[in-house]
């Protein structure tokens, strides 16, 4: 088996001493070929970063590799001294991080970064040095490479610098390139890009890639094998096609079950019920029983390794069973979601909102210019429906949302709500709406003062808007709306730390959901979520809307998520909305060429289906210096001369959705 | 950035006029002029006449604010407020009440206080940052766990141990160097060794466990982890990529010190004798000298507003993320 280029056997990894060391890593074998990719999937927490960690032997000072076997070629990595595990990191195996943002050195220059990675290498003067940095960073694709070997990571967008840290890697000509999540941290365009490199890159040098992802679409893209890995160790090895066509494990199964999109829209989305069991105990029976749909007496034992094909395989009692295999889970209670009465008047109407913010220079600080974040919205939205505004990092989304709950003052524009103008109000009037408009926030642990209880968290909307004044009522009322979005009544009385993350949402939900509002503002509540707890969020959600008739914002970049939940969408670009049109017309047909190049950009859950992604060069340019014209004219394929001059209306188009492009208006 | 800095400065002026007044208010009108001459001239030779010679000998005798016997402008200038407090904006200290001139006697201490504060500072820094460097390299190890133990016993001695206990074993004792006095030239070095000695060892335990902080919290980031990826070793890693950022913080918090070592040290420059500005201000403060102590004062802010500046513009040099607008 000679193109087997790293060999995986049995590999433990410990973290923390003392009693209950958390086995992270629990007895991993994996076999990578040369030139291939290879995706390790899991959800966060299931110990796939730890195990790249381990190869490399980078493993936090809390961490110990117990046990095991890696072979690198011929080289036995774990048995290598310090000094000459060196000469392998960087060397023949490489790694690139999740965050970009952080995982360079900010006061370096890239071209000082990269430089020292090729310097301990091989031998180099300083003008080959430089020669072979620049090589490097022109390989990845960065422009100007000269320019941008002198400047430092802060002045680079993260789509450039993970290009960087891609650079970084190459340097010692690798055999192996470690990547953990390497594109989380990105757009789904820069994340298009930065994947289409690694591929180019991979088939320019012939380099293995273990790609570690949570994302089942990137999978799809990418990879040729996939395993998946739960608890601590691989339940499931197959070929990428095979896997996505016919997944072993239940809990494979489940994921796929759990992935929203538009052909789910009139039913709930699976959810695996419970959490990742604590790895820090000895586990005798499967570690999924608790969670699977389909576990028998069987699974009281832990299930063997069960080799299926030549390479594949799967760690589950049913495994070879297909008689069992092939029946359906029962399914999930038939609950479909009642769609909301057509055509009712809009309960919030924004029309040409802008918030710009001054940007002060000199002696006196004189406003020399506006970072335009927000340039001329206008939505409108129904009771009960659900608009999604969806858009890139820095499109200004977020401020959409904060100027419509006048968090910031816009700067121009009206908000109308319920047919009251909100930037006409202040002080208690303003304070006596807010009980109607609600957010929620991208970051649960964040939005949530540490030191106060759930409950008192829950409770202090009511106080202030005195909707329930007795702290008797109050109590039951908590104890009702920890009930509705399915928490236990006891959470009440514990502090959000005690909770996982999908569980602070809820929480989160449960507070914005105290005043009675008729409209949440939702800003990315399911982006730092796996995709099983996101299943759970989202049905709650949906059905939170169909009981109370609540409107939503949903503010996110997910676009399954909004197949799966908005009735209309708005796509924003650069402070302005580009396309705004009911969520299935335009989905399936998008019609500017920004919306166009995002939706081909997202990659989908499916390896057979070979879409065609228009890519963006570039990045978005920053709001202080929007280009002239039409915003996305630098970054359009099909850019005319108009485009340059003037900025196209958003206009309403035939079917019925508004589009904001001279193309479009002329019909091309 | 010269916009900064200008902007910078014009914020001072409000800061220092505040400074001004406060002093005034304290020294002039809390304890009137009348007092202070009643206390420098004893009790037995105090008599009305006495107390008008000795003021009006230094000035003490106009009024405070206004001056209704002069004309024009003289009604604001022929004033203690303007004369006395005013006047320091242009660093003109006027003399003591023993009849020197200030400004004089300030520029002929700063140098006895250079001599020990430079020293101290410039050792401390170098002794501080490698023992916390090697701390770091040997981090959750037993040096590290004792380490800090001895930081921690360091830091709570009082500073007054380290002088007297070291005066008692190196002079007393050991006869090494002279416990205390000053002198001209070359020959101060023997009389400063002791104090510079005092104030280094004086300063590690905190010095050192708070760079200790500084380098571990770095040696965790993601970055670093990058260098390691890159197969660098962990003394490149260190020196490299560690030092340099947590540089940052250490070089910004010298700074906002450095205009502030001209002060000198009150208690060591007392203990030792040495004729600097600390020794100065804690004996102005015995005589009940009020012109040094309020120039003191005013001078010690003057500084700190500089020191402060000079922080921000040290972030631009060593931060490249940092630009001031």
């Amino acid at each position: 088996m000679s193109d087997i280029l790293l060999n995986v056997k049995k590999l433990e990894t410990w973290l923390g001493d003392g009693e209950r060391p958390v086995r992270a890593v629990d007895g991993v074998d994996l076999k990578i070929r040369k030139g291939e990719t290879f995706a390790l999937l899991g959800e966060s927490g299931c110990g796939k970063s730890i195990t790249a960690l381990s190869l490399m032997r980078l493993l936090p000072p809390s961490g110990r590799i117990k046990g095991g076997q890696v072979l690198l070629g011929d080289t036995s990595l774990l048995d290598l001294p310090e000094y000459a595990m060196r000469e392998e990191r960087g060397g023949r195996m490489a790694m690139i991080f999740q965050e970009p943002m952080t995982s360079l050195n900010p006061v370096l220059t890239i071209g000082q970064q990269i430089g020292e990675a090729v310097k301990i290498r091989e031998e180099a003067d300083s003008s080959s040095l430089r020669q072979r940095i620049i090589e490097l960073l022109d390989s990845v694709g960065i422009p100007d490479p000269e320019r941008r070997a002198s400047e430092y990571p802060h002045q680079l967008s993260g789509g450039m610098k993970q290009r960087v840290m891609i650079a970084m890697a190459l340097a010692g000509r690798p055999e192996l390139l470690i990547a953990d999540e390497p594109t989380t941290a990105l757009d789904v365009t820069i994340q298009a890009q930065v994947l289409s490199l690694l591929k180019a890159l991979q088939k320019q040098t012939g380099m293995a890639i273990l790609l570690i992802t949570h994302d089942l679409g990137v999978v799809a893209e990418v990879a040729d094998r996939v395993a998946v890995m739960y608890a601590g160790q691989i339940i499931e090895l197959a070929g990428c096609e095979h896997f996505f066509r016919k997944p072993q494990h239940p809990y494979s199964q489940k994921l796929f079950k759990s992935l929203p999109d538009s052909k789910k829209r009139a039913q709930r989305l699976a959810v695996i019920n419970g959490t990742v069991p604590a790895l820090n105990q000895v586990f005798t029976a499967c570690r999924f029983i608790d969670r699977c749909h389909r576990a028998f007496e069987a699974c009281e034992q832990a299930p063997e390794w069960t080799q299926l094909e030549s390479d594949e395989g799967v760690r589950c009692h049913l495994a070879g069973r297909a008689d069992q295999w092939l029946r359906e889970a029962p399914a999930e209670e038939p609950d479909h979601l009642a769609g909301q009465a057509e055509g009712m008047a809009s309960l919030l109407e924004v029309k040409g909102l802008k918030v710009h913010f001054p940007i002060h220079k000199g002696v006196f600080k004189r406003t020399v210019g506006y970072v335009k974040a927000v340039d001329g919205v206008s939505l409108a939205i129904s009771p009960g429906k659900t608009l999604a505004l969806v858009g890139e990092s820095g499109c200004g989304k977020t401020t959409v949302g904060k100027g419509i709950l006048q968090l910031i003052k816009p700067t121009a524009g009206s908000v109308s709500f319920a047919s009251d103008e909100l930037t006409q109000l202040s002080g208690s009037a303003l304070r006596n709406r807010r009980s109607e408009l609600q957010i929620i926030f991208q970051d649960p642990v964040a939005s949530m003062n540490p030191r106060m209880l759930v409950g008192d968290i829950i409770e202090e909307g009511m106080k202030a808007q005195k909707i329930v004044r007795n702290s008797e009522q109050r109590r039951s009322r908590v104890a009702e709306l920890l009930e509705q979005v399915g928490l236990p009544s006891d959470a009440a009385s514990r502090y959000p730390h005690e909770f996982s993350g999908g569980q602070r949402q809820r929480i989160c939900i449960a507070r914005a959901l105290a005043v009675d509002p008729k409209l949440i503002i939702c800003d990315e509540p399911t982006s730092a979520l796996d995709v099983s707890v996101q299943a759970q969020i989202l049905n709650l959600l949906k059905s939170l809307q169909s009981s109370r008739g609540l409107a939503y914002l949903f503010i996110t970049h997910n676009i399954s998520v909004v197949a799966y939940l908005a009735d209309e969408v708005a796509v924003m670009y650069l402070g302005r909305i580009v396309e705004r049109g009911a969520v299935d017309q335009l989905l399936a047909s998008p019609r500017h060429p920004y919306t166009q190049a995002l939706l081909s950009a997202v990659p989908v859950a499916d390896p057979n289906l070979k879409r065609k992604v228009i890519r963006l060069e570039g990045d978005m340019p920053s709001p202080a210096n929007p280009p002239a014209g039409c915003h996305f004219h630098p970054r359009c394929p099909v850019v005319m001369d108009q485009c340059r001059l003037a900025c196209p209306e958003l206009l309403e188009q035939s079917d019925g959705r508004h589009v904001s492009c001279f193309r479009v208006e002329k019909g091309l | 950035m010269i916009a900064y800095i200008i902007r910078r400065a014009l914020y001072a002026i409000p800061i220092l006029l505040g400074v001004n007044i406060l002093t005034f208010v304290l020294f002039f009108v809390v304890n009137s002029p009348d007092d202070m001459a009643r206390m420098h001239l004893g009790m037995k030779r105090v008599t009305p006449e006495a107390i008008e010679t000795w003021k009006a000998e230094r000035g003490y005798d106009k009024p405070l604010l206004f001056n209704e016997s002069s004309q024009g402008v003289d009604q604001f200038t022929d004033t203690i407020f303007f004369q006395k407090s005013l006047k320091l904006f242009q660093f003109d200290f006027g003399s003591s009440d023993s009849d020197r001139d200030i400004g004089y006697d300030i520029s002929q201490r700063m140098w006895p206080s250079l001599a020990i504060a430079i020293p101290v500072l410039i050792v401390g820094l170098m002794v501080n940052i490698t023992y916390a460097l090697l701390i770091a390299f040997f981090r959750a190890t037993y040096i590290d766990i004792w380490s800090v133990v001895l930081c921690v016993v360091m830091m709570s001695i009082s500073g007054l141990f380290y002088i007297i206990g070291g005066q008692y074993l190196v002079s007393k004792l050991l006869h090494l160097v002279p416990i205390s006095g000053y002198d001209t030239g070359f020959s101060a070095v023997k009389f400063l060794i002791l104090p510079v000695l005092i104030g280094v060892v004086g300063g590690i335990g905190a010095g050192t466990r708070w760079y200790r902080t500084l380098f571990l919290e770095e040696i965790n980031r993601d970055y670093v982890r990058t260098a390691r990826a890159k197969g660098l070793s962990e003394v490149v890693v260190l020196f490299r990529h560690v030092l340099k950022n947590a540089m940052i913080p250490i070089l910004t918090g010298v700074v906002v010190v450095l205009p502030l070592l001209f002060m000198g040290s009150l208690i060591t420059e007392s203990f030792f004798g040495i004729p600097g500005l600390g020794s100065y201000t804690i004996d102005a403060i015995s005589r009940q000298d009020f012109a040094i102590v309020r120039a003191m004062v005013f001078l010690g802010s003057v500084l700190y507003i500089l020191g402060l500046l000079l922080t921000d513009i040290s972030y631009t040099l060593v931060d490249p993320r940092v630009r001031l607008s």
